[in-house]
């Protein structure tokens, strides 16, 4: 692949904190990635719509709030909604490790929680994108 | 339905495609513009720019705002660099016009410059060819002022809009090598802060050696609590039908197309040279010889030529 990969960083959920997603934003850059930065407080829909209209390869989403196994899950939804089925959804934060399962069965294709070296992040971005 | 097809019906998926294609220098995204590029000319093409953080975004989000309410459309470029070292980029501008995420009537495009250094590359010109053909009336281009950029913000965009900030200080310097001339419309935002008023007497000071028929205004605003906005936005048309009613706006289309077609000749031929596989491989022959000093670079880029 001669192109970067896109990737919208998103932040759903009402908490105000960013460090984490732009932690990782800076993270994929690095790696050469296109990273698409949308900010706090995300809707769902604000979310599908940027994914439609930045055309990313990743959709990936920080959220601390508490309400990941509603608003993840959403945005699986909307986007099998608009037929949107060659962009790899990706989650981090702090998620209980007893969510993740139910996270996966929604559509969700992995789940980075704290700790997990921002390498990791890449690499499985990099093996595992829908689209050449 | 093929990809032309789903734009002409406004299919914004298809939009968002056709803009990847572009740049990532798929051939078909070339033909597609081809047969669709008489669509073209339509938007008022608005370039913005100025320093970094002066409130560009701020600004768009707010302008498309109040061109939304008088039931018309827009579509936003939004350019930032890319990395030279690892070729990644952040492309952050959507964080300040989330609200706009949604709005059937609007579609936004983070951009990165990807080798272009500063300016803007084949592929923005593209975009805003695809979205004039999906068919906006406004298209915004953001991009940062560093140098090059305005000159390249200007050469594609009808009106050209200067965003400056209060107590500038060496900007202003920037200013007077040559950028002034760029300006269509300027506009001094922060004007909630100390010295805007001194930094608006100042641009209008310099504006007194421009000698076209349109004299730029100078608009304070304060994007963040909208002030301003409406008077701005009057300014831009403004200038487009001052442009349209003297004949000038097909003068500056001309040119522009004359600086594209010139573009895309270069681009073609250093593709002609580089491409090809093989004289990526003499070229990077030659550059050892040519470090070494068993060969000269003038001597290296005609074996080059004579190789086409
Ligand atoms: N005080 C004040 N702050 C403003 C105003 N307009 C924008 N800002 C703030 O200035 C900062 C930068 O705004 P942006 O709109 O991102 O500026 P920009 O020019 O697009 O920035 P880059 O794209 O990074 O070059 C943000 O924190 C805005 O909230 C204003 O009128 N007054
Ligand atoms: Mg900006």
């Amino acid at each position: 692949m001669d192109r970067p990969i896109r990737v919208l960083v998103a932040k759903p959920g009402l908490d105000g904190h960013d460090r984490g997603a732009k932690v990782i934003a800076r993270a994929l850059r690095d790696a050469g990635m296109e990273v698409i930065y949308t900010g706090l407080r995300q809707t769902p829909e604000q979310i599908v719509s940027a994914t439609i209209q930045e055309d990313v390869d990743v959709v990936a989403m920080s959220i601390l709030s508490g309400a990941h196994n509603t608003l993840l899950p959403k945005v699986v939804e909307l986007l099998k909604v608009e037929n949107v089925d060659d962009v790899l959804v990706i989650g981090g934060g702090v998620i209980p490790d007893d969510d993740i399962p139910f996270l996966k069965e929604k559509g969700i294709a992995e789940i980075f929680t704290p700790g997990t070296p921002t390498s990791v992040t890449i690499d499985y971005i990099r093996a595992n994108l829908k689209r050449k | 339905m093929d990809l032309a097809e789903r734009l002409l019906q406004g299919d914004k998926r298809a939009v968002a495609r056709l803009i990847s294609m572009a740049e990532n220098h798929d051939p078909e995204a070339v033909e597609i513009l081809k047969s669709l590029f008489s669509k073209t000319g339509k938007a008022h093409v608005i370039g913005i720019t100025g320093p970094p953080g002066a409130g560009k975004s701020t600004l768009t989000d707010k302008l498309a705002k109040a061109i939304r309410k008088e039931g018309k459309t827009v579509g936003i470029i939004a350019v930032d660099p890319t990395s030279p070292f690892t070729g990644g980029s952040i492309l952050g501008d959507r964080v300040r016009m989330n609200d706009l995420s949604t709005d059937p009537g609007v579609f936004i495009r983070s951009m990165g410059t990807r080798g272009h250094l500063g300016g803007l590359s084949k592929a923005t010109q593209a975009a805003v060819k695809i979205l004039d053909i999906y068919g906006v009336d406004y298209i915004f281009i953001e991009t940062v002022g560093v140098g090059q950029s305005e000159v390249d913000i200007a050469k594609n965009a009808d009106t050209t809009l200067m965003v400056m900030v209060p107590g500038l200080g060496d900007d202003i310097q920037a200013i007077k090598a040559g950028i002034m001339e760029i300006g269509d419309v300027f506009a001094v935002n922060k004007a909630d802060r100390d010295g805007a008023k001194r930094t608006a007497r100042e641009i209008d000071m310099m504006l007194d050696f421009n000698h076209s028929d349109w004299r730029p205004p100078v608009q304070m605003v304060i994007a963040v609590d909208n002030e301003g906005i409406d008077e701005l936005l009057g300014h831009l048309k403004d200038h487009k039908k001052h442009m349209e009613d003297t004949g000038k706006l097909q003068q500056r289309r001309t040119l522009n197309s004359r600086l594209e077609i010139i573009d895309l000749v270069q681009e073609n031929l250093m593709r002609m040279i580089l491409d090809k596989s093989k004289k990526e491989e003499m070229i990077n022959q030659l550059a050892v010889d040519v470090a070494v000093r068993k060969t000269d670079p003038y001597t290296a880029s005609e074996s080059i030529l004579k190789e086409i």
